[in-house]
């Protein structure tokens, strides 16, 4: 039950990007085509769940027990970039066809605010089920995160299609490019908005 | 170029926000309020300048082969270094911007400003354009948090101005993304006025 909570909470009602802001630019610059969207989408949830898979054990067993937390930023962001440089070199080897797919978003996730922002919240985030506040354990963060790349996937998605239709109308210029994204992006803000209270 | 011309370009010609379209995450999960905006892009100009400075002199030293991982090291170090002294000094306000502080390290004006200027200027001048794009951040996350302030809570700058409650709708999430999409708009419009 509690897995089933953490996953309404984490895709529809605290959606990452248009509840949180996190992963606002990959948003706005890779949501021109559904297909491409799919793709970012799908390589965000990769990247996210196994760089919080590392960082958590990295908090937990070291940065913790070491009393060292304020070294969190430094050695949170050097994981994630040596993480995605060894799944990029990986795939190129094992899987072709994967990388195909993958490999041009791989780059542009290092510096995805939203996958250095859900290793942080992980870690540092209190869930409360009916009873006291508690730390994630492991299967529950990585649950957690996997969910909010979800929500980031399919925000994306929705998005790009929007957009895809918005090519078609005549937008007054001074609304084209960039304005009429984030106003349409704040539309699509509203209607998530309506799932608040749900958990 | 003079010192205060590096200045004033990064303000208007280059304002990350309205015309670079950088730094999107903290700009909009930021400005609920005119002082968190402010606080939020005076905390980043802080990094910027030193980290710039710091970057600069070690240019010569970095191969270029690793030279993005080098410069996030050296943001992350001073990142680390405003999160200890925003702790110690404005804890309240480092409660409310939370998590955007440590994010600063994946700004993309930071490293932006690193790799397109420090890395081929002279300290001091690089000194200074961190200065400038940090001060045009800072007023573009001012701007639009006072515009949300007061649409969404009657006040400024904590100062009640209209009784009653505001329309809430603008300090949630979906007025960050509708008020900074109309004051692009209107920003377009006076540049091509």
């Amino acid at each position: 039950m509690e897995y089933i909570l953490i996953v309404i909470s984490a895709v529809f009602v605290n959606n990452i990007v248009l509840n949180q802001f996190l992963g606002v630019c990959p948003f706005l610059g890779v949501s021109n085509k559904i297909s491409t969207a799919v793709g970012m989408g799908a390589a965000v949830i990769f990247v996210m769940t196994l760089s919080t898979l590392f960082t958590y054990l990295l908090q937990r067993y070291i940065l913790d027990p070491l009393q060292i937390g304020f070294m969190q930023t430094v050695t949170f962001i050097l994981v994630i970039a040596a993480l995605v440089q060894m799944v990029e070199i990986i795939l190129k080897k094992t899987s072709p066809a994967l990388y195909q797919a993958l490999g041009i978003f791989l780059p542009l996730i290092t510096t995805n605010c939203a996958v250095l922002g859900v290793s942080i919240l992980v870690v540092t985030k209190e869930l409360s089920f009916g009873g006291a506040p508690a730390m994630l354990n492991l299967p529950q963060a990585l649950v957690y995160t996997a969910s909010m790349a979800a929500g980031f996937g399919l925000a994306l998605i929705l998005f790009a299609g929007l957009r895809e239709q918005m090519e078609l109308v005549g937008i007054p210029k001074p609304f084209r490019g960039v304005p009429i994204a984030l106003i349409t992006a704040g539309i699509l803000a509203l209607a998530f908005m309506g799932f608040s209270g749900i958990v | 170029m003079s010192k205060w011309k590096i200045i004033t370009r990064g303000i208007i010609k280059e304002n990350p926000t309205f015309v670079l379209v950088l730094g999107m995450c903290p700009t909009l999960g930021t400005t609920t309020s005119a002082i968190n905006g402010m606080g939020m892009g005076l905390a980043t100009t802080f990094v910027l300048m030193l980290s710039n400075y710091a970057i600069s002199l070690l240019a010569g030293l970095i191969p270029s082969k690793i030279r993005i991982p080098a410069y996030v090291v050296v943001i992350a170090i001073f990142v680390t270094v405003v999160q200890l002294l925003m702790q110690a000094y404005v804890p309240a306000l480092y409660q409310t911007l939370g998590l955007f502080i440590p994010l600063i390290v994946v700004n993309c004006i930071v490293l932006g400003r690193a790799e397109a200027f420090a890395s081929k200027n002279k300290p001091v001048d690089s000194f200074f354009d961190g200065l400038g794009s940090g001060l045009g951040f800072t007023l573009s996350l001012t701007v639009l948090g006072i515009v949300r302030e007061l649409l969404g809570s009657g006040s400024f700058f904590g100062l009640k101005l209209l009784s009653g409650d505001g329309i809430l709708v603008f300090i949630l999430a979906p007025g960050a993304f509708l008020v900074l999409g109309y004051l692009m708009v209107l920003f377009n419009k006076i540049k091509q006025a």
